[in-house]
């Protein structure tokens, strides 16, 4: 591949590869190996995830527990613009929402992210003083990755030294359908790497499968593993650029997939479905799902997240519902 | 925020319907008194009295058949099929509109989880109706001869473990090709039979052409003797579905038998295995195992055994088991203390003979009839809990190393309802379903119903088909030859 990003650089040696994490080592040590261990995970059959995900929407939260989904939910958004249009002041108004979304009401939660384009990221650092909030930002040529790897990792390094604490990359979809799965996974390895900050922990990946454009739910299975092999700490659906967006099928997928590498290897990598959540209810059969196929483990915001933007005044609106008994309206929740 | 997600309760109200202190017998389109002494009808989830219930005695069953005969020869019978079809859809529609207190009774009186008795047990019963009611008049193009005739009056007997679908199972396709009933509910679950026939009336159905008689046995026994039924249909045990063979013997009548099962879930190393553990799930512990088609021996590759098992307790750790009337509950209670006596026993025997049983750490509520979902492992082929039917949440895992063995252990049973296959290779699926002695065969799926296809069994599992147009040929005369 060629760049003109730094035409006078050397080229830099290839550094060996990171290996993941036991007992998978052996996995990336070549292509063929690599496509073995990923073709070699157990298939997902359409019709039953459908058929699973149907049945845990019918669970009825009611209540207590829908207080507590509404709350947690709340506390799981990542609140997030990522427009063309997106201005300084833009960012400073959504920081506003994302630390007090109810100004009515204190008791409100504050979410657990802004994302944004890195380029605001700073703008958002700023907005987001002395808060526990943290500042995610978009990377790697979002939404399409269709960039050179130098230009992508430059767009990390920028958005870290912008100031962002969560870096939301996308994988490189072209090369994943074309099976060049050691590809993806070095471009994962090298963001990973992108993401140091000097005298702090490196900023957190989430890693984008774009599963709107994957479309089968085996692709979404071995997308999910090649991103947790390559150190993602969480995997994410989409860009909300592509539809379908987050489904809940493929929701059930990665929770399967997070569940299992856990088991397997002992770490944790969380998960976040983006796009198309807009209805407390949505969001509610999400954490659902989190709660019945990944486990309680998944269910704070360090381990699940919501990417999205409407659905955090639908989640307003059900809160003001359930703590007086009636529907307010769209004027007593901020528009953005 | 450190609490867990903890579901609320979420019981359905059970306001809709109104149970009544007592019910009669539906005879002739009225509410009769029955003769016999009456008995109750029990929520097993609590043991609440719901109801008392009337009993038939020979003489009612007598009354019953010879009503039955002559709306079949006066005004079923006679009728153009195409206003038969009118009053099937009607009833399809009344079960529709009144979906929420036939599920809300379902579940009061038979124990099961409301989410079933609402998403499977009535939606299909009306399907029922639907379907059939289509055929009515589409009887000379079904494939059995220029018009098909009926036999006449049918005598049904249904068992307690799906009540209306049963029902539906029976009825409709004997209206549908102008028979008229005499249908005998199981006597712990009348309740939603007695619903069914107050539709009946609703969608005025002519009196006699469905006749219900609630009783135990002997009643049972009574519509199976009688001399001027010409069709029985039979859906329970294979002890009592073996005892009306014998006394139908030698008689006109027609039989179907619709009997036990002890199906062979088979699960192959190329599975979905997260799929694959659903399935196992709803097919052995959907309706609290009293299915006669349950999936209750898994067979699974020796090669991911340990994998699956690990899976599937995994899974069962999440079932909610409690309140059937709460929408999130997914295993309710066992329909009787009898019932549960009898699982309690082959259980017991099951750990006597060296398998190893696992439970989830499970609350069981105080009152009520109750049995946690049940797994056995390092089960052999020669465990009576591998080859006898338990009719419970229980299931036995064996394994298997080839397709062949897969085959053989799969068939090496008394019964052949129904089996299932679970294998992300399509030609597999082909292959091994031809050579299971089975009913039914399902591909990457477990208990799915559909009133379009056949239903019924191999060997001790009975014969005759229900559903789709095979179903219908149980309720005609044959065409000469």
């Amino acid at each position: 591949m060629t760049h003109v990003l730094d035409p006078d650089a050397p080229a830099a040696a290839i550094p060996p590869r990171r290996e993941p994490l036991a007992p998978y080592r052996d996995v990336t040590r070549s292509d063929a190996a690599f496509r073995a261990f990923l073709h070699g995970l157990p298939g997902v059959d359409q019709v039953g995830a459908e058929s699973r995900v149907a049945v845990l929407g019918t669970r009825s939260i009611k209540t207590t527990a829908k207080a507590w989904a509404i709350d947690t939910a709340i506390s799981m958004v990542d609140l997030t613009t990522l427009e063309g249009a997106d201005t300084p002041g833009k960012v400073r108004s959504l920081a506003a929402k994302a630390r007090r979304p109810d100004p009515g009401d204190p008791t409100t939660p504050p979410v657990a992210a802004v994302c944004v384009y890195g380029d605001l990221a700073g703008v958002a650092k700023e907005a987001l003083t002395c808060t526990d909030i943290s500042v995610a930002a978009v990377a790697t040529a979002f939404p399409s990755g269709r960039a050179s790897r130098a230009v992508k990792l430059a767009d990390v390094r920028d958005a870290v030294a912008n100031g962002a604490d969560e870096i939301d990359m996308v994988i490189d979809r072209g090369a994943f359908l074309a099976g060049r799965y050691l590809d993806v996974y070095d471009e994962i390895v090298a963001v990973k790497e992108a993401c140091a900050r000097p005298g702090k922990d490196p900023a957190h990946l989430k890693v984008i499968l774009e599963t709107g454009e994957l479309v089968t739910l085996d692709n979404v299975r071995r997308a999910s593993w090649l991103a947790m092999l390559a150190g993602g700490d969480f995997i994410k659906t989409s860009t909300g650029k592509v539809s379908p967006a987050a489904t809940l099928p493929v929701c059930l997928v990665m929770l399967e997939a997070v569940r299992d590498f856990r088991a397997a290897t002992g770490r944790q990598v969380g998960v976040k479905p983006a796009g198309g959540i807009r209805t407390t209810k949505d969001a509610i059969k999400h954490l659902v799902l989190v709660n019945e196929v990944a486990g309680p483990d998944w269910l704070t915001p360090d381990w699940f997240r919501l990417g999205a933007s409407s659905l955090l005044n639908d989640l307003l609106l059900q809160r003001q519902k359930l703590r007086t008994g009636h529907y307010s309206g769209p004027d007593h929740v901020s528009v953005d | 925020m450190t609490q867990l997600f903890e579901y609320a309760p979420a019981p359905e109200s059970r306001s809709i319907v109104d149970i009544a202190p007592s019910y009669g017998l539906f005879v002739d389109g009225e509410f009769v008194d029955g003769s016999g002494t009456p008995f109750t009808t029990v929520n097993p989830a609590t043991e609440e009295v719901l109801s008392e219930v009337a009993s038939a005695t020979d003489a009612d069953v007598d009354r019953a058949v010879r009503a039955a005969r002559r709306a079949f020869t006066r005004v079923w019978g006679p009728m153009r099929p195409a206003d038969r079809g009118k009053y099937l859809f009607r009833i399809a529609r009344l079960l529709q509109e009144r979906a929420r207190e036939f599920a809300v009774l379902e579940s009061l009186d038979n124990g099961k989880p409301i989410r079933e008795s609402r998403d499977v047990d009535v939606p299909l019963a009306a399907a029922h109706f639907f379907y059939h009611a289509g055929w009515a008049d589409k009887l000379d193009w079904a494939g059995l001869g220029p018009g098909p005739k009926p036999l006449g009056v049918a005598g049904q007997v249904i068992p307690w473990n799906f009540p209306l679908l049963m029902l539906a199972w029976k009825v409709a396709p004997a209206l549908a090709t102008g028979n008229t009933v005499v249908l005998k509910p199981a006597e712990t679950t009348p309740l939603t039979a007695l619903l069914f026939a107050e539709v009946c009336r609703q969608a005025d159905l002519p009196p006699g052409v469905v006749n219900i008689v609630t009783g135990a046995g002997d009643t049972g026994r009574a519509v199976v003797a009688h001399e001027d039924v010409d069709k029985v249909a039979f859906t329970g045990s294979t002890e009592v579905g073996r005892s009306i063979a014998r006394a139908v013997a030698g008689t006109r009548k027609k039989l179907t038998l619709e009997l036990g099962g002890k199906a062979a879930n088979i699960v192959f190393d190329d599975a979905p295995i997260d799929q694959a553990v659903e399935g196992i799930v709803r097919g052995v512990f959907f309706n609290q195992g009293h299915v006669c088609c349950a999936g209750s021996r898994l067979l699974v590759q020796e090669n991911v055994h340990d994998e699956v098992i690990a899976s599937l307790q995994r899974r069962i750790g999440t079932l909610r088991l409690g309140d059937p009337l709460d929408k999130n509950t997914d295993i309710g209670a066992i329909n009787s203390a009898e019932q549960l006596a009898r699982i309690r026993e082959l259980s017991d025997v099951g750990e006597a003979e060296g398998a190893s049983r696992w439970q989830p750490a499970c609350e069981l509520p105080d009152r009520g009839w109750w049995f946690p979902p049940t797994v056995f492992t390092d089960v052999s082929p020669a465990h009576r809990i591998a080859r006898d039917e338990v009719f419970g949440p229980v299931l036995s895992v064996l394994t298997f190393r080839t397709p062949d063995e897969a085959v053989a252990k799969a068939n090496n049973t008394t019964y052949g309802l129904s089996a299932g296959i679970w294998t992300e290779k399509g030609s597999r699926i082909l292959a091994i379903a031809d050579r299971l002695r089975a009913g039914v065969v399902w591909a990457n799926t477990f208990n799915e119903f559909d009133p379009t296809s056949p239903f019924g069994g191999y060997k001790q599992s009975g014969y005759g088909r229900e559903g789709g147009r095979h179903g219908l040929a149980a309720y005609l005369q044959e065409a000469d030859k």
